[in-house]
């Protein structure tokens, strides 16, 4: 499954700087079905680089960071249990770093 | 597929009940539309600054500028507003280089592209002007221990006398709710009785020569944030280079935990602190001056003269730790939280009340 995620907010410095990844995310046992659960545990492992803590926290993302899906909050979609198709944007953001 | 797809995640606006709902909103759990969620956040501040009477008409306004998201977004909604409302300010933007190499001066572009886009003239003071040292001197000599310290006590004086050179007649920081609930826990933890009695005021200092007002103070960090990333605000979001503050660190993680199973913990915990009294048998400390420099003071001399005194002398541990008799809890605190996993938490020095 194509995928753009996309860090910001500072957590792009946990995989070496850089903001955007196309990815292409293939789904653990069921086919075509894909959650942001599912997501988390995959970007821990092939994206983020560095201090995975800053990132997550237990099975969700760390308190205070932001998630979207195609532009819109995941609090509206389901959180964990959102739903992922094709081509879908999710964007992460960290409202921790600065003032 | 598609039509299904889409179908299954709009849920429409509960304001406007046309365009679908973008966020759910921390204070109040409402699903809104992007421009629904931008006309309530910017008149929420709006109200905000009409009920306090933060501005009268004419006044010149610094806005404390960082670069990072708050102060970015603040001087965009305060300028916004200035025109909207015609408030009648003056408006500027007002940075602290603390002489940071790869953090600060990174930062300071950030806000040099601020001063352009919003067209607000902006004025940096830096520490080797004001006191002789650069952060990136002093932890040369001090090392990575109590950096924040000097660098929190040269900033709150680094802004008034930057507030001063532009003549201004206040000060506005980017505070937002959660900070001032972290703020509210610290000082708890603390037992720091003269701060928690003031961090919960929307405006401080009105004794002293600028006043400092935080028209964010109800704000939460999420809409901070979101409203940056909707509008495409030119922010720098790169920690501190420097050790961060551990134990505030621990205070705003809890705070987010809150925040996670129950939002308006963090308006609570402010109402909780506004609404605390102080028993009349409490010693507060008295405001004088600083004998050397003149600054606002409790003590004959000023945390920053104290320090630089140390600095300039060779012994750089004078004034560090807030009195001989807690030196030693302090102590085993800091020991503490540097033994517990990496914790990071927001720029430590970026919140001085």
């Amino acid at each position: 499954m194509q995928l753009t995620l996309e860090f910001g907010g500072g957590l792009e410095l946990l995989c070496d700087s850089v903001k955007i990844h196309d990815v292409n995310v293939i789904p653990n046992n069921e086919v075509d079905k894909l959650t942001m659960k599912d997501l988390l545990v995959w970007v821990r492992t092939n994206v983020i680089k560095e201090r995975p803590e800053m990132f997550m926290k237990e099975d969700s993302v760390r308190p205070g960071v932001l998630v979207l899906v195609n532009d819109c909050d995941w609090e509206l979609s389901g959180q964990l249990d959102t739903p992922l198709e094709e081509k879908d944007v999710v964007v992460f953001i960290s409202t921790l770093h600065g003032g | 597929m598609e039509g299904n797809h889409e179908k299954a995640r709009v849920r429409l606006c509960y304001l406007c009940n046309q365009r679908r709902a973008a966020l759910k909103r921390p204070k109040t759990l409402e699903q809104i539309c992007r421009e629904c969620f931008y006309e309530v956040f910017e008149e929420e501040i709006h109200q905000v600054i009409v009920k306090n009477q933060l501005f009268k008409p004419g006044e010149r306004i610094a806005i404390g500028a960082s670069g990072g998201k708050d102060s970015t977004v603040l001087a965009y909604v305060l300028s916004e507003l200035n025109r909207r409302h015609n408030y009648g300010l003056d408006l500027f933007l007002l940075s602290v280089d603390e002489g940071i190499t790869g953090y600060r001066d990174d930062s300071l572009e950030t806000v040099k592209r601020n001063e352009l886009q919003y067209g607000l003239p902006l004025k940096i003071v830096s520490y080797k002007d004001l006191y002789g040292w650069t952060m990136d001197e002093i932890v040369k000599t001090i090392g990575l221990k109590n950096n924040c310290t000097f660098c929190g006590v040269f900033r709150r004086q680094a802004l008034d006398r930057g507030a001063a050179l532009l003549k201004v007649d206040k000060l506005v920081t980017g505070h937002n709710a959660d900070d001032i609930a972290e703020t509210v826990l610290l000082n708890i933890l603390r037992g720091d009785i003269a701060r928690l009695s003031r961090c919960t005021s929307i405006t401080t200092g009105e004794d002293g020569p600028i006043p400092r007002c935080k028209p964010f103070k109800y704000t939460y960090e999420k809409e901070i944030v979101m409203y940056a990333y909707f509008k495409r605000l030119d922010y720098f979001s790169t920690e501190c280079i420097y050790s961060p503050n551990a134990y505030r660190g621990f205070a705003r993680e809890f705070i987010k935990d809150l925040e996670r199973m129950r939002p308006r913990a963090i308006l609570d915990i402010i109402k909780s602190g506004e609404d605390f009294r102080i028993s009349t048998s409490t010693k507060m400390p008295e405001q004088g001056i600083c004998e050397r420099c003149g600054y606002i003071s409790s003590q004959k001399w000023c945390k920053a003269c104290v320090l630089l005194e140390g600095l300039n002398k060779g012994l750089p541990k004078l004034g560090i730790g807030r009195s001989r008799g807690l030196d030693n809890n302090h102590r085993k605190d800091v020991k503490q939280s540097n033994g517990t996993k990496n914790i990071e938490g927001k720029q430590c020095g970026s919140l001085d009340f």
